[in-house]
């Protein structure tokens, strides 16, 4: 059963593509949490490997388990998640960038 | 999209079976959905960025964020993850039997975390920091708290199918469909919760 699939081109699944998927985000999950728990980096460190670590295991997720790849089938699916990707990019990098700004001219930190 | 119509077995196995199925509309449309839940996530995540640090008197991250627990429902998700990529595979291979196997044991860890996620809120709530005790917990509740709805909503969809394919529907190109749609849904939130735990409480407590 496990052979009749893995024939199959990794894009589409087989037990292998998940088993990879799940070795890689183990190792990036639990490398987030030493980064945070051994106190080993300074605050801002620690938040730059935090967000480097989950923007790696994102697209993990998205390649091993959501077979999002680059191929013609599967293009409108990556358009409309680069689409959105960018959207959210926009909302929260705005906001944090509008209210900092508000912030200071209030202030009100 | 053509091979939409394909339901012989031969063609069928051609196709990759059912789990992907990009070429088909409905788990396009489902695909688009699950990009606006994106959005919907981003702007929570937005006011939770903006509010991280008005305390307002009460506790920190740091003074109620419980890591175990976070590492334990970290865990139980990611493994509930490739749970459910096996039942996938074997909906591929037509092996229906384990493929109710793995989408009960997806239940069991879906419904556990839940279960956790429910005990650290009552124990909040119950000491006093509710949403309504800081801006801070407003934005936690609501953030962690649509992330648990998701799953919540995921786990009775998993029930409703589970229950469909021990009837007449099996595992029909339709009910691959709904398989594949369940299947962006849960690994969506797992990818939701990657960032939950990373911004919210590991960076939380730092």
């Amino acid at each position: 059963m496990a052979q009749a699939h893995t024939a199959h081109d990794g894009s589409h699944g087989s037990y292998s593509a998940y088993l990879i998927g799940f070795v890689l985000a183990v190792i990036l999950t639990v490398a987030s949490f030493a980064a945070v728990m051994t106190h080993a980096l300074s605050p801002g460190m620690a938040l730059a490997a935090l967000t480097v670590l989950a923007v790696v295991q994102i697209i993990v997720h998205l390649v091993f388990f959501l077979h999002l790849n680059t191929s013609s089938e599967q293009s409108w699916n990556l358009m409309c998640f680069i689409f959105a990707a960018a959207t959210v990019v926009v909302i929260i990098g705005g906001t944090l960038f509008i209210m900092h700004d508000t912030a200071i001219n209030m202030m009100s930190r | 999209m053509a091979h939409e119509a394909t339901m012989s077995p031969l063609a069928h196995a051609d196709d990759h079976g059912g789990e992907h199925h990009h070429e088909s509309p409905n788990v396009f449309g489902f695909w688009l959905y699950l990009m606006t839940d994106c959005v919907l996530f981003g702007s929570i995540f937005a006011a939770f960025a903006v509010l991280r640090n008005q305390y307002a008197g009460g506790p920190s991250g740091k003074e109620l964020f419980d890591l175990t627990n976070v590492g334990i429902e970290t865990a139980i998700l990611l493994f509930s993850s490739i749970t459910y990529g096996f039942a996938s595979l074997n909906a591929l291979a037509k092996n229906k039997t384990m493929v109710l196997v793995w989408l009960a044991i997806t239940f069991v860890l879906g419904a556990s975390f839940v279960g956790l996620e429910l005990k650290e809120f009552s124990s909040m709530i119950a000491e006093g920091n509710g949403p309504d005790r800081s801006a801070f917990l407003s934005a936690f509740f609501t953030l962690v708290g649509t992330h648990g709805l998701h799953v919540t909503c995921g786990l009775i969809w998993m029930a409703v199918l589970m229950v469909q394919m021990m009837g007449p529907q099996d595992l029909s190109e339709r009910m691959m469909n709904k398989l594949a749609c369940l299947s962006l849904f849960w690994h969506f939130l797992d990818i939701v919760w990657i960032c939950v735990f990373s911004f919210v409480y590991l960076a939380g407590v730092m």
